[in-house]
């Protein structure tokens, strides 16, 4: 399986051939060549980033798609997976000289196992189809990402998705047991297995999260949990972000891990009610949603601790759900805070770091002040109880500049998350958005065994190209000094991780 | 309580420049596992002490060489605890437990070593220091090497610190115990109680003096406990609850229990939790825990190959956990591919195969 790809092909009278060579064995309708039906495959759900690629191709057979890899190897050409593109990194941003092997057609939920509590999935199976499928069972796939109803399990494999549940029930790679790959020689293998662990290393860690740089995932397997008897919210409004960010880690220090605890700021708020009428206070600047879930008596006396303590910790007003209905409507609002943002801003960009939580009120003070630096509004609405981040920052792509700025001022927060001991990215993956952060929360060394992996699986560096480790040859460029910023404007880091807080000039511009 | 991560990156680098193989050593309480290895003894357990814990923030950082009891220690004294209840085996050191992937009877429910694991430093066969993952609950950034060095036994390099999430400590615990069970019954009952929204964190069988017992044990608030063993005594009038006092699941993990107390090779069945009991041996030979999902059989006339063909396709894999041969393999062979991956990985991270040469497979 080490055999290095042999003659490289270009584009131009390439793409016929190669088009030629699948419609051999695929669909000729599903070998996709034309530039307008290509459109919607340009980008992922960054759409900011887009390329053309020299060809997509639908397989619907394990069996097709593993002939694809065959002949994408042996022409040395690059292989670009893609689930239902709703990443929000370009990780599946196709290559202009690549094909886009889209998984879509893998829709088929294999098996569901209500005894051993497992599923088999193909890797184009939606999320939310998952519990669905296993509702009737009483059990259900705990990974919800907000984007559930459409994105797929191959991606959410591929990129370690986290969700609303992840503080309780762990990210994708706490939940899944066995996956079977194609390897970029086109090879089947599987990892893992109905087994909890297996000897040898952990090559399922290393797969999970790996963004189809390592392989393509055609099968899974993911542990499905009993649905708890019972799961409540309680919500609470509070006069700033700080007070909550002290309550969010009330709570957690009282020994209380809830289902989901997510924050919303004052922008947030208001566009979420506005959307989806939820009953959120709207003078609030901060509001606080803690769902605690297990069975009736756990949950009954947890809710009432929790709306205790944010009582005392300065909570303007706390509501529980009184039913159902109003659980669900409690957390429509949450769910749907993107698009809401979206309606009050022609454009967003959402960012995705992840700090310490003791860090957040500076962290979300620090954005406040480069919200004025750069002009641009932001939203804030996230995974408080993981402290993953998510600002959105609001401006509108139709300004001259505005994208650049926008893309200026998000890697300033991840690395200010970095430079307060977190990371750059939590759960939406470094794909090519994130790509010059990773050389500020990674040294030149550690890069290097980043590409040393890579290369233990792709020697040929064909699959994703471009994504997830930058070159080495640019890391310099992305950590030298930003001139642009007064010092006075420069984040103050109040607990500073062991590595210098490197500042990167972040060169605005498509990739 | 000191740092000699200094020292150790300079011993491997040394060690590269003579072409010295190496094994290292944490606290010893683990020799017994893997194969058996010669190498220059590189001692890991004086790197020791608790980095940075924050238990506000669920995260404790520590120097891999810290003796378990320490950490524990730490924990106890805020109400917080290692969710994946590792086993000590006298004396074992946290680096020690994720290199061998150790985790104790809570661990279908509660989670792994390796499912707490946030981040790490480590020594790689080159002598370079490096840092993956974070001190945070969330990070995708880069590969996932931290996760990575589960069960490596130290093949891709040298663990230095490690950064875990810990979890408060339950309020209750109470263990219920059903008495006359098979254990292909038991297999059954610990699965369906698996599939409910119970408390559930540990379930185990085995036989003592000849009768079947099947522990059940419940942990967490107070009156999810409470009110899942009453369910439970509902359903099996004639389940007993465990003393208060009884120490089981203590000397379980620690495999203190008299079916440990033995000569035999001791192998270790990690399987998917419903399978069938394969091979068929007197039920007394048996030890099922974690739900079905890690089986001890005890038995010095099996040969590894045989157990494992045993199994059906997927089902999961036997290795030789402790005694019968350390020179020949004690994990299952791999798959091809699989193997490559295997070599082109220590190649990756250990290109002159300098650490724990042959600790895992023979090959590696
Ligand atoms: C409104 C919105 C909300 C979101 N909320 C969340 C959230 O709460 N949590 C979260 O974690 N993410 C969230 N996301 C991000 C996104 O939905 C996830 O990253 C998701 O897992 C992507 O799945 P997908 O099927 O759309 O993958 P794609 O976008 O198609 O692909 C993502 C990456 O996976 C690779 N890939 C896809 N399929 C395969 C395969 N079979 N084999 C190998 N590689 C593959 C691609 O090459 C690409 O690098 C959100 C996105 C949106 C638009």
């Amino acid at each position: 399986m080490s055999t290095q790809p042999t003659t490289p092909v270009g584009t131009g009278s390439d793409r016929a051939r190669l088009a030629a060579l699948f419609r051999e064995f695929i669909d000729p309708e599903y070998v996709i060549e034309d530039r307008e039906t290509q459109r919607v495959y340009e980008c992922d759900g960054l759409s900011m980033y887009c390329e053309e690629p020299m060809l997509v191709v639908l397989p619907d057979t394990i069996d097709q798609a593993q002939r694809v890899m065959k002949i994408c190897h042996q022409y040395g050409v690059p292989v670009v997976a893609r689930g239902a593109g709703t990443g929000l990194c370009a990780g599946a941003m196709p290559h202009p000289d690549g094909v886009v092997l889209s998984m879509a057609k893998f829709t088929r939920i294999l098996d569901i196992d209500p005894v051993a509590r497992t599923a088999r999935l193909e890797p184009g199976v939606r999320n939310l189809s998952i519990s669905e499928a296993a509702a009737p069972f009483g059990l259900y796939y705990a990974p919800d990402p907000s984007s559930q109803i459409a994105c797929t399990i191959g991606g959410n494999v591929a990129e370690n998705s986290g969700g609303v549940h992840c503080l309780k029930y762990g990210l994708t790679v706490h939940n899944v047991l066995r996956i079977e790959i194609l390897t970029v020689e086109g090879e089947r293998v599987t990892i893992g297995s109905e087994a909890l662990d297996s000897a040898g290393f952990d090559l399922l860690a290393l797969l999970n999260g790996s963004e189809g740089l390592l392989g393509i995932t055609t099968e899974v397997t993911v542990k499905l949990l009993p649905a708890p008897e019972k799961a409540q919210v309680v919500m609470a409004a509070f006069d700033s972000v700080e007070d909550a960010g002290n309550a969010v880690s009330a709570v957690i220090s009282n020994g209380i891990i809830p289902g989901g605890l997510e924050m919303m700021d004052s922008v947030a708020i208001s566009a979420a009610e506005d959307f989806c009428q939820a009953g959120y206070p709207k003078e609030a600047n901060a509001l606080l949603l803690c769902e605690l879930d297990g069975s009736v008596a756990e949950v009954e006396e947890q809710i009432d601790t929790v709306d205790r303590l944010f009582r005392q910790l300065k909570a303007t007003s706390t509501r529980v759900s009184a039913s159902e209905a109003e659980r669900l409507l409690m957390w429509k609002g949450r769910k749907a805070a993107f698009p809401a943002v979206g309606r009050v801003s022609p454009d967003y960009y959402c960012m995705d770091g992840t700090i310490p939580r003791s860090q957040l009120a500076h962290v979300l003070v620090e954005i406040e002040k480069m919200s004025r630096h750069y002009g641009l509004r932001v939203a804030n609405v996230f995974h408080a109880g993981d402290g993953n981040l998510h600002p959105l920052i609001l401006f509108d792509a139709n300004v001259p500049g505005e994208f650049e700025k926008s893309e200026e001022f998000g890697g300033k927060i991840l690395e200010l998350c970095v430079a307060v001991g977190g990371c750059i990215t939590g759960e939406h993956g470094v794909g090519v958005e994130k790509i010059r952060q990773m050389a500020v929360q990674f040294d030149d060394r550690e890069l290097k065994q980043f590409h040393a992996v890579k290369a233990a699986f792709d020697p040929g560096g064909t699959l994703n190209p471009g994504k997830g480790v930058p070159m080495l040859k640019h890391c310099q460029e992305y950590r030298s000094l930003n001139p642009d910023l007064e010092p006075n404007d420069q984040p103050v880091v109040s607990n500073a991780h062991d590595r210098p807080a490197a500042r990167s000039s972040h060169q605005a511009g498509r990739p | 309580m000191s740092d000699i991560s200094q020292q150790l990156t300079e011993q491997i680098s040394d060690a590269r420049a003579s072409g010295t193989a190496l094994a290292i050593v944490g606290r010893n309480s683990k020799t017994f596992y893997g194969r058996g290895i010669v190498g220059d003894a590189l001692h890991v357990g004086e790197h020791r002490g608790i980095v940075d814990y924050q238990p506000a923030e669920l995260v404790l950082t520590v120097r891999a060489g810290t003796p378990l009891e320490e950490i524990e220690q730490t924990l106890d004294e805020q109400g917080q605890r290692l969710a994946f209840d590792p086993p000590h085996f006298r004396g074992a050191s946290i680096g020690g437990t994720l290199a061998c992937n150790q985790s104790g009877p809570s661990r279908p429910w509660m989670g792994s070593v390796r499912d707490m694991v946030l981040g790490l430093r480590l020594i790689n066969g080159k002598g370079e220091h490096l840092r993956f993952g974070g001190q945070v609950m969330k990070n995708v950034a880069g590969y996932d090497v931290s996760r990575l060095q589960a069960g490596a036994m130290g093949c891709l390099g040298v663990i230095t610190e490690i950064s875990f999430k810990v979890l408060p400590g339950p309020a209750a615990s109470h263990t219920v115990i059903l008495g006359g069970e098979d254990p292909g019954a038991a297999v059954s009952i610990m699965n369906r109680l698996s599939a409910r929204p119970l408390p559930l964190t540990g379930a185990c069988w085995l036989a003592e003096r000849g009768v079947g017992r099947l522990y059940l044990r419940f942990e967490g608030a107070r009156n999810a406990v409470h009110s899942a063993v009453e369910q439970l005594q509902q359903e099996f009038p004639e389940s007993e609850s465990m003393r208060a006092d009884d120490n089981f699941w203590h000397r379980l993990r620690e495999h203190e229990l008299d079916f440990f107390d033995t000569e035999e090779t001791l192998w270790r069945f990690s399987v998917g939790a419903a399978r069938d009991l394969l091979p068929d041996v007197p039920e007394d030979e048996w030890l099922i825990d974690w739900g079905g999902a890690q089986r001890w059989l005890r038995g010095s006339a099996y040969s590894l190959d045989e157990l494992n063909a045993s199994l059906p396709v997927g089902a999961g894999e036997v290795s030789a956990f402790r005694r019968g041969d350390r020179e020949g393999e004690v994990f299952p062979e791999l798959a091809a591919p699989v193997k490559a991956l295997h070599t082109r990985l220590k190649e990756a991270f250990d290109p002159d195969r300098l650490l724990n040469r042959g600790r895992l497979y023979s090959w590696l």
